[in-house]
């Protein structure tokens, strides 16, 4: 199961939501370049996404960023089919999601995805055990081998011994790792995040990113993880799409969205970020002239991990080197610093770029 | 002037006109169908005088164990079993016993029906807001109507009896299960019903997993109203024949005896403080998971 195939990629194409009682009316009027205003003044109807185009590749960590209202919610549950949309694609693996029938969607919703909610969403009549075993029990799996899975994922998320437990006599925290547990032994090759450590303190939140992205390195499901925090989104994403009011600011990895913001919104956001943890040496490098000096610094590596290695051992020269020890590229300490402390503003992108 | 002094009501000749052509409507309808309503009720009946001579004709002793067991089971509480105990035996000291054992099965036999009837109405009405629209003006109309009303379509249709009068009494205690039940259904919460969709439950396993558990605290409360409301109805029944503890405050009221009366009156507030005090014990512990919050 850990070890099965690549995973489902999943490609969102040209998704349009709209909310009110006539939706299908509207979504010509949206193409042609209505706002989300107009629409709301002029016909009374929510533009909930507009021309949503996202390409998720299979067994990574996909992050959906977004503040409240930016539709990052709505958007997740198109995946599943919680929300029908009102025009465009959901293609997960070779199906459309939105074609299909009651039954392949029933069928789909079973075998393919899992989901884990902000607000939790556990029976609350029933025990830790009897939770986990939820999605098996739907796909109709032997009782037993319905246990012994759930029994494996409680270990896993450190629930054991509290099998027995109401999700009432659970702390919140313990109650999410339910959620995961619950979501992971339905064994599904996608695994949907909405908000899913957001109701956690700070310090638990933190351990349950770690928990999640221990997990992944075992298991590389399809992960789409809404968030409203660009940290955790920096920390699990290894692509991370911004969302605002419907649309798509901008997406790509996350060295992209902190070096090059898009917009003054994205600028914003990211000018708070820990720039040494996110950006890595192949940004600031520069090309390999001559003999190359200094410590031998891994590809990949963040411009934190680099800094350190240079003061430590005082020189003003690194070498980053590929997987297998070939010099790529020379890294200067003056570079690496200045890209750890320089605020990020848009317009100064643009004007360097220029 | 003759309108300002007195109500303009429509003639003498029309009401009396309405009132033939309705009742002679009914009649036919009664003859008509009469016998087809009384074969359709006949496992209601056979199941009703089952009950009744369970309870009355087995011998006291283990009738009275046998409650008290389900009264301990049901709530799990050795003082609400041992008030079970008691108020039996004093009803049977007093000579009510056959009486009160009557009253008894009527009510459980009509509060089961009720049950069996009205949770599939209220779960079709939580589904629905349409048929919501439709039921609830009803369910308003039966709640309201004074409850010897429900007493006349009946004996035209079925005669005298029990089995006429379990059936006035079931209509009669049916509004709050339904009522309930509707309301327990929607008022589940939505994340937990999104999740169990999620997961891809069918519509069914929706219900048998989520929403009918999730429900049953209310559905239990609306139990114990109905049961409160059959056991007021059955004492009502016993004009049209129905035997126990009302037959004996009719004869009451008759003939002015006044320590008969209260006598058997207290009977039916015994009969109602077991059943009340059983069933919401009962529902209580249904909820304890709901009880034990982490701290």
């Amino acid at each position: 199961m850990a070890d099965q195939e690549e995973g489902i990629g999943i490609s969102i194409r040209k998704l349009y939501k709209i909310f009110g009682s006539d939706p299908a009316a509207y979504v010509d009027l949206v193409k042609q370049g209505m706002t989300k205003t107009e629409l709301n003044e002029k016909h009374n109807h929510v533009l909930g996404l507009k021309d949503i185009n996202i390409e998720m590749p299979g067994g990574a960590i996909q992050v959906v960023m977004g503040l409240s209202g930016s539709g990052k919610s709505t958007l997740i549950r198109h995946i599943n089919r919680l929300i029908d949309p009102t025009a465009g694609e959901v293609i997960v693996g070779d199906d459309d999601v939105v074609k299909m029938n009651e039954k392949e969607l029933r069928e789909f919703r079973r075998h393919k995805t899992a989901m884990v909610f902000q607000k939790f969403a556990l029976l609350p009549h029933r025990t830790v055990m009897e939770n986990t075993v939820y999605g098996l029990e739907l796909q109709g799996v032997p009782r037993k081998k319905q246990e012994e899975e759930a029994q494996r994922w409680i270990t896993r998320v450190g629930l054991e011994g509290f099998e027995d437990n109401y999700p009432n006599q659970l702390s919140g925290g313990m109650q999410q790792r339910v959620g995961l547990a619950r979501a992971l032994t339905n064994d599904a090759p996608i695994l949907l995040m909405d908000e899913a450590f957001s109701a956690l303190d700070p310090l638990i939140r933190m351990d349950m990113q770690s928990v999640l992205l221990d997990l992944q390195k075992e298991i590389r499901k399809t992960i789409v993880f809404i968030t409203h925090d660009l940290d955790e989104a920096l920390r699990l994403g290894e692509r991370i799409a911004i969302l605002r009011d419907g649309e798509v600011v901008q997406q790509g990895t996350k060295q992209e969205i902190v070096l090059k913001p898009a917009d003054e919104y994205i600028s914003n956001f990211v000018r708070e970020v820990n720039r040494g943890r996110v950006i890595t040496v192949d940004m600031v490098m520069n090309p390999v002239e001559g003999e190359p000096s200094g410590p031998k610094i891994k590809t990949g590596a963040v411009l934190e991990t680099a800094a350190k290695k240079m003061t430590e051992q005082s020189v003003s020269q690194a070498v980053v080197i590929d997987e297998n020890g070939m010099p790529i590229g020379a890294l200067d300490i003056q570079d690496v610093i200045s890209a750890m402390v320089t605020p990020v503003d848009h317009t100064m992108v643009d004007d360097e770029a220029a | 002037m003759d309108w300002l002094v007195e109500f303009p009501a429509m003639s003498r000749s029309s009401l009396t006109a309405i009132k033939k052509t309705i009742d002679l409507g009914f009649r036919d309808f009664t003859r008509a169908y009469g016998d087809a309503f009384e074969t359709a009720l006949s496992p209601v009946k056979w199941f009703m005088f089952w009950m009744e001579d369970l309870l009355t004709d087995s011998p006291w002793i283990l009738v009275l164990l046998a409650i008290t067991a389900i009264a301990y089971v049901a709530s799990r509480s050795v003082k609400i079993a041992a008030s079970v105990a008691v108020i039996l035996l004093l009803v049977g000291y007093f000579g009510m016993w056959e009486d009160t054992m009557s009253t008894i099965a009527m009510t459980v036999v009509a509060t089961l029906l009720a049950i069996v009837v009205g949770i599939p109405i209220g779960i079709l009405m939580a589904r629905s807001d349409r048929i919501q629209a439709i039921f609830n003006p009803i369910l308003d109309v039966m709640q309201t109507m004074p409850s010897f009303v429900y007493l006349v379509p009946v004996i035209m249709l079925l005669g005298i009896g029990r089995v006429p009068g379990l059936i006035a009494v079931m209509v009669y205690a049916i509004p709050p299960i339904i009522r309930l039940t509707n309301l327990g259904i929607r008022l589940v919460d939505k994340d937990v019903l999104e999740a169990a969709d999620a997961f891809g439950s069918s519509s069914w396993q929706r219900l048998k997993n989520v929403q009918m558990p999730l429900a049953l605290p209310t559905i239990m409360a609306g139990v114990n109203q109905t049961i409160m409301m059959a056991l007021a109805m059955v004492v009502v029944a016993a004009m049209i024949g129905v035997p126990g503890l009302g037959l004996g405050i009719l004869r009451s009221i008759n003939n002015q005896y006044f320590t008969l009366g209260m006598f058997n009156g207290l009977a039916i507030v015994g009969i109602a403080i077991i059943f009340d005090r059983v069933s919401q014990a009962y529902g209580k512990r249904l909820q304890k998971h709901l009880e034990v919050v982490h701290g």
